[in-house]
């Protein structure tokens, strides 16, 4: 079976060298306080997130920087920091660029081992083109893509690179913000000028985010149209298990809905479909700072 | 033709006198000295002694494609008459750090035997060489009547280096250290060219960060009235490069350094009126931290403008589509994807003379994947586009996320001439992204359409297939480049069989095995070289091609002690020199 492999690379890269950021304590505690959360999805089905090889997000998309598991612990304790996502984002987050050893990206059709080519110690050597699993990680492996390191460095240092991803980006009346749904294998992009109000914004990341519903996938590639209907998808967010938040210009995380719309599309800069167990924690939090700005 | 005819004349079997009073060797080597190409020359040498001594008397511009392939003392004794050389180094995949530190490729050896060898030595252009200061150091003392040092992609060196250049080079017309990785010890190295400096006629030193002092290249600038070539580096600011265009209006290539101020410039206007006096521009690059507010200013500048390179320019789409139609006549564009399907859309229907496209990545480590085209760089869309607004193009290189065989299939039928098509579809084995099918009818549509094909990588969810393909139809490739692809060695074996003319083959986590790094035995002598990393070759496979074929060098670098018999990266080329005698340890010549 392919699916513990895809994790090896991970594990590996747990073996190997722990990312700097995050002591163990602490996620470990994280860890066990998720394992006995309410779960989305239908009766039965799978745990979507965390377990081990199962799951919508195992098979579609093994992020090496924002959702990990297992090594990636440290990526399980990051859903709790709201606001630390962006950094987690922004850097290539656990799997920063690293010039040997670089964590191999387990994508479609590949022994994870195998992917990571170099660096990569005593693991898969070859690969085995298998149309059916749908794209892993994204973190790093060396070399790839194919960017020479001049221009990679260059890059980096360039500013107006990070302009679009920091502030949303704006060009002729356009203000495109990145939405991400905990759990989606993607992200998706709006332009927040198309809309005029919360209701608008909000039937419309119903309809982009209802082919991604938890729990429900094919058993390979990606999550196709034929996942749960819009209407499940509404529930789950209107019920509790979905919140709608935004980080806005501040870098906090606020609940969507609680200022003029006006204030918002201003503020935010990006938005966030949250599991209702984060977003518990984040209410409060939202209507303080509402107070105080009134 | 002139050359057949004395061809028949020699082979007629005339005595020696007869032969000499006809066609002295002395006539015979300025013919040939008209005879520019390495190849031509390659094959004018094979024809007969007679020529073969004329050629070697008359050539004195020597193309060395791998550094180890032939040795600094084999050059010499050869070709006594050398001016310029050009050498490459390291494996092409070491610019994407696939290739050790200190691995080799240095000048040194080389250098000395060429000072005593070809004392007039005029020019020499490395790509991937290691360079030490002490190298650029004895090369400037050493060399009276040096010109030309073009160092790309080079490293080892400081700005300390260049210094000596500055300092001792009195002939010095040009300088070009483009994309090397220099230590930078700061910029004082400029202000050694001599004040009566006045020969410079190409300068490019945009890769390096140091502010040099600006008076000093004002005054650089306005003494050499032959300078054509100037690609100033990021220190300088939009004003510094106004004064510096209206010294040199001359300009034909020219890098902008950053293209922004801090502060608001005193007026627009004169930014436009430098610009305006640059009438003979071909090349423009630069633009590092361009807005909007100045991009304007460059508009005059266009109008003969040939090559447009943005790559470093994050430019909008709104902005591109401004620029462009101010540069009627360009035949290269190099761009970022920032400029999305959009920005393709406005070169598909402004540059119609449009020859090379290369689309490069803003963001090529994004965690993220973005659906749907929106924001997110570019897609097949703005690569149809192009292909259907620009039907000259030539060569392509398209970094993307998402890719379909049909919108391929499509490309190549509007632009059947491409002779160089490089598609790196970012995400690893990426299928047809609506059809979920690997990726191979794609190229199986490219090299069957274009049969001018010389270079070409792959990229996305590829079988054996697409290497059937390739090896059936690619009859002209010669360079063919690899990555996680394949599914047997069946696919290496296709193009090592199939395509005569492949000189360069480079392969990443693939999985072939010995049996096809051996199905090529006959073949490595007829290529430059072969690269192959993290595929299934062991040692004992390249040890056996070291055997049964011993003008090979066959190198296997082993960095990693866990495995004894696995080959990670394995390097096979020609060589008349034997075996390298400067390999570091972790390099194994089998």
């Amino acid at each position: 079976m392919t699916r513990p492999l895809e994790h090896d690379y991970i594990g590996l890269t747990a073996t190997k060298e722990k990312p700097e950021k995050l002591p163990a304590e602490g996620e470990a505690e994280k860890l066990g306080f998720k394992e006995t959360e309410l779960r989305l999805g239908l009766p039965g089905s799978e745990s979507p997130e965390r377990n081990k090889g199962h799951g919508l997000i195992t098979k579609s998309f093994v992020s090496g920087a924002k959702r990990g598991f297992e090594d990636t612990i440290e990526g399980v304790g990051k859903w709790g920091l709201a606001g630390s996502e962006v950094e987690v984002g922004k850097g290539g987050g656990l799997f920063s660029p690293r010039g040997e050893g670089g964590a191999g990206s387990g994508s479609r059709g590949m022994d994870a081992g195998g992917a990571v080519g170099e660096g990569k110690k005593a693991q898969n050597k070859g690969k085995e083109a298998d149309p059916g699993i749908a794209p892993a990680s994204k973190a790093q492996v060396v070399g790839w893509p194919p960017i020479r390191s001049y221009r990679k460095n260059t890059m980096a240092t360039n500013p107006s690179k990070n302009k679009d991803e920091a502030e949303g980006k704006q060009g002729a009346g356009c203000l495109y913000v990145k939405v991400s749904m905990d759990g989606a294998p993607y992200l998706r992009k709006v332009d927040l000028k198309t809309y005029c109000n919360y209701k608008e914004l909000s039937s419309a990341l119903e309809k982009m985010f209802s082919c991604f519903t938890i729990g429900q996938c094919g058993s390979h590639g990606i999550p196709g149209k034929d996942g749960l209907s819009e209407s499940r998808l509404t529930d789950l967010i209107n019920g509790s298990e979905y919140v709608l938040t935004y980080e806005d210009k501040d870098g906090d995380w606020m609940l969507v809905g609680d200022v003029p719309w006006e204030m918002f599309t201003d503020s935010c800069r990006r938005l966030r479909i949250m599991t209702g167990s984060d977003a518990i924690g984040l209410a409060p939090r939202a209507m303080e700072k509402c107070k105080n700005r009134n | 033709m002139t050359i057949k005819k004395k061809k028949e004349i020699i082979d007629d079997g005339k005595s020696p006198e007869n032969r000499l009073s006809l066609f002295p060797d002395e006539v015979l080597e300025r013919v040939l000295g008209f005879v520019k190409s390495h190849k031509d020359r390659s094959a004018v040498s094979l024809v007969c002694k007679d020529w073969y001594t004329a050629e070697r008397w008359s050539r004195t511009h020597v193309f060395i494609g791998n550094c180890y392939s032939v040795s600094p003392e084999i050059v010499a004794r050869r070709f006594p008459n050398i001016r310029s050389v050009t050498l490459k180094g390291k494996p092409r995949f070491s610019d994407f750090n696939l290739v050790p530190p200190d691995w080799g490729a240095d000048i040194h050896s080389w250098l000395v035997i060429f000072a005593s060898a070809f004392p007039f030595l005029e020019e020499l252009r490395l790509k991937r060489m290691t360079v030490t200061d002490e190298s650029l150091d004895f090369l400037a003392r050493s060399f009276t009547g040096f010109k030309a040092l073009s160092l790309v992609s080079c490293d080892g060196f400081s700005t300390n280096g260049l210094a000596s250049i500055a300092s001792y080079c009195r002939n010095l017309t040009e300088l070009d250290i483009q994309e090397s990785g220099v230590d930078e010890l700061g910029g004082s190295w400029l202000s050694c060219f001599p004040e009566n400096f006045m020969a410079l006629e190409a300068l490019n030193f945009a890769n390096l960060n140091s502010e040099v002092n600006f008076d000093a290249l004002e005054r650089l600038v306005a003494r050499c009235r032959s300078l054509k070539v100037l690609k100033v580096n990021k220190s300088i600011t939009l004003e510094q490069l106004r004064r510096l265009l209206m010294r040199a209006p001359q300009l034909v290539e020219l890098g902008t350094g950053s293209f922004s101020q801090d502060h608001s410039l005193r007026t627009d206007g004169e930014l436009e009126v430098a610009f305006n006096n640059c009438k003979s521009l071909h090349t423009l690059s630069g633009l590092w931290e361009v807005s909007s507010m100045y991009l304007p200013a460059l508009y005059p500048a266009c109008a003969n403008l040939v090559f447009l390179n943005l790559s470093y320019a994050a430019l909008q789409s709104t902005e591109l589509a401004k620029l462009l139609p101010n540069c009627p006549l360009l035949r290269r564009l190099w761009v970022l994807d920032t400029v999305e399907d959009k920005g393709l859309e406005a070169v598909a229907s402004n540059c119609h003379f449009l020859e090379e496209l290369r689309v490069f990545p803003a963001d090529p480590f994004d965690q993220e994947i973005i659906q749907e085209g929106v924001g997110t760089g570019v897609t097949e869309f703005g690569f149809v586009a192009v292909s259907e607004g620009c039907p000259n193009l030539q060569y392509v290189l398209y970094f993307c996320r998402q890719m379909t065989n049909a919108a391929v299939a499509t490309v190549v039928r509007n632009c059947p001439n491409f002779t160089h098509f490089r598609l790196c579809i970012m995400n690893m084995c990426e299928p047809d992204y609506l059809t979920n099918e690997p990726m191979d009818e794609a190229f199986g549509a490219v090299v069957k359409t274009c049969t001018r094909l010389r270079r070409l990588a792959v990229s996305g969810l590829l079988t054996d297939r697409a290497f059937e393909y390739i090896g059936t139809y690619a009859k002209n490739l010669e360079t063919l480049s690899v990555a996680f692809a394949g599914s047997s060695d069946r696919g290496m074996q296709c193009v090592l069989e199939g395509c005569p003319k492949l000189r360069k083959l480079e392969i990443r986590d693939c999985p072939f095995g010995n049996s096809a790094l051996l199905s090529g035995l006959e073949r490595y002598e007829t290529m430059r070289s072969l690269w192959m990393s993290a595929c299934k070759v062991t040692i004992d496979g390249c040890c056996l091609l070291a055997r049964k074929m011993p003008r090979l060098n066959v190198e296997v670098i082993k960095e990693d002690e866990n495995d004894e018999t696995h080959a990670e990266k394995v390097y096979v080329y020609r060589s008349v020199a034997g075996p390298r005698r400067d390999a570091p340890p972790f390099v194994l010549t089998l």
